[in-house]
């Protein structure tokens, strides 16, 4: 035990951080694109609080193709453009573009029926007071979902982490890296357990403080 | 004082057209609780959202306070909308916003100060009775306390009107009289306009100084409250009567505690 720590716990350390760092970096970005492409999708839906059947219609696409792109096949295909944004397809950031691209759409799905959950009648009450669609957006939708998005946002760093391990065969490091080329190819058995210990334990870890805190922030049941 | 000068909507539906409302014409005093009764699906709830034009008419015009109003859009139909407080059947607080929090939402979408906003909701809150509940959430509140909140919310913005939808009819009998009472209250301390949409003939009987009633979109009689009970011209409203109130409330303040 002692020696197998002496000998790869430098690597497996060094594989957890670069996992960690891609699944934060590419669920930070997948936001910052998901995000308000999903209120855009859910305030233009015909029931929504600005219906524009055109523009809903193009967001649906747009989601759907991107959420039907197997992510071996994605992580590939746009190499070329991962090399345009950060210069190179390996390491970190190049595994961080193709993560990003794939969640995206997946955010945008995730926040939209987070939103939709919110009750129409807040929606209507808050129209009453004289309330803009923006202050709807951010003062009604999105403070009543808030413990919704949160849960989407454990969701979304879940899958993510399960894809740096995909993002690891081509070359972006991290515990799926080692565990296919320590575990499966020099068939180090040790290794490949603690790789997937570790995997399950951050798993674990992340999603019950994501549970934690969206059951903190719910004002509605106590 | 509002006016529905033969306001009518029709909905478009695959089926074909749904007509909600025929030549509705109603004027409301400043200083009145005008009731609006009728059975489920009459068209009351439809109508009264008229008014702040939730939902526009497809006929017709609606006059507040000599302006008509009808196409009223963006601003000025916000500005509108300050005027009119509205509650709800199901309350439709903020549940992720505190008690004073609910009740500063109308001053913060007008833009006012912090400061400013907190005392204006503790002095409300004061007013209907729930001031030591300011840092709570809606859902730690019985029904009551939060169609109090409701109350509170609505009265923000020093509204000249205030609708109220159904706004006793999820709530027990004790409950409905003291709601009542606070809307009556509010009505004659603070001179606020009520229009009240209800079932309940014996809400309607409680408050009102003036009722119409609705039926299929059509209203078949109005007139001071008394009257219309005394004296129900229509047969429409001599159906409502022999059912008798299917709200809580009993005449002659009879103790709530026994119905």
């Amino acid at each position: 035990m002692e020696t197998f720590f002496a000998e790869y716990g430098q690597l497996l350390a060094q594989g957890t951080i670069d996992t960690v760092i891609m699944t934060i970096a590419s669920t930070f970005f997948a936001y910052v694109i998901g995000l308000p492409l999903g209120i855009w999708f859910a305030v233009t839906t015909p029931t929504g609080l600005a219906p524009n059947k055109p523009v809903n219609t193009v967001l649906g696409w747009i989601i759907n193709i991107g959420r039907s792109i197997p992510f071996i096949i994605l992580l590939v295909a746009i190499i070329p453009f991962t090399r345009l944004v950060v210069g190179t397809s390996l390491g970190v950031p190049g595994a961080v573009v193709p993560l990003t691209v794939a969640a995206a759409p997946f955010v945008a799905r995730i926040v939209e029926q987070s939103l939709a959950e919110v009750d129409a009648s807040l929606i209507e009450a808050a129209h009453s007071f004289g309330a803009n669609n923006y202050q709807i957006i951010t003062k009604v939708m999105l403070k009543e979902s808030l413990p919704s998005l949160v849960r989407g946002v454990a969701i979304t760093f879940v899958n993510l982490f399960g894809y740096t391990a995909m993002a690891g065969t081509v070359g972006a490091g991290g515990l799926g890296d080692i565990a296919i080329r320590y575990g499966y190819q020099r068939y180090m058995a040790d290794v490949m357990l603690a790789c997937i210990v570790i995997c399950v334990v951050l798993v674990q870890l992340f999603q019950s403080f994501g549970d934690w805190l969206a059951r903190s922030i719910d004002k509605r049941k106590h | 004082m509002i006016e529905l000068k033969d306001v009518g909507k029709v909905y478009q539906a695959r089926e074909g057209e749904h007509r909600a409302l025929h030549h509705v014409n109603l004027t409301i005093e400043d200083g009145d609780i005008f009731g609006i009764i009728g059975a489920s699906g009459a068209g009351k709830s439809t109508l009264v959202r008229h008014i702040n034009l939730l939902e526009r008419p497809t006929e017709g015009r609606i006059i507040i306070d000599g302006k008509d109003v009808t196409d009223y859009q963006g601003k000025d139909l916000r500005e509108l909308r300050k005027n009119i407080g509205m509650i709800f059947q199901h309350f439709s607080l903020f549940q992720q916003r505190t008690v004073l929090q609910n009740v500063t939402f109308p001053l913060e979408v007008r833009g006012h100060g912090f400061k400013e906003n907190e005392q204006r909701a503790h002095e409300l809150l004061n007013l209907v009775g729930l001031d030591d509940k300011y840092n709570r959430y809606p859902s730690e509140l019985s029904g009551g306390q939060q169609q109090r909140v409701a109350i509170a919310r609505a009265l923000a913005n020093r509204p000249h009107y205030m609708l109220c939808d159904e706004a006793t009819s999820a709530l027990d009998s004790r409950t409905t009289i003291q709601v009542l009472d606070l809307l009556k209250r509010v009505n004659v301390e603070l001179g606020v306009t009520m229009v009240v949409i209800t079932h309940a003939l014996d809400v309607a009987q409680r408050i009102c100084n003036r009722i119409a009633v609705i039926d299929e979109g059509v209203i078949v009689e109005e007139g001071p409250t008394a009257d219309v009970f005394a004296n129900p011209q229509s047969a429409v409203t001599r159906e409502l009567l022999s059912r008798g109130g299917t709200g809580v409330v009993r005449k002659h303040d009879r103790d709530p505690e026994e119905v």
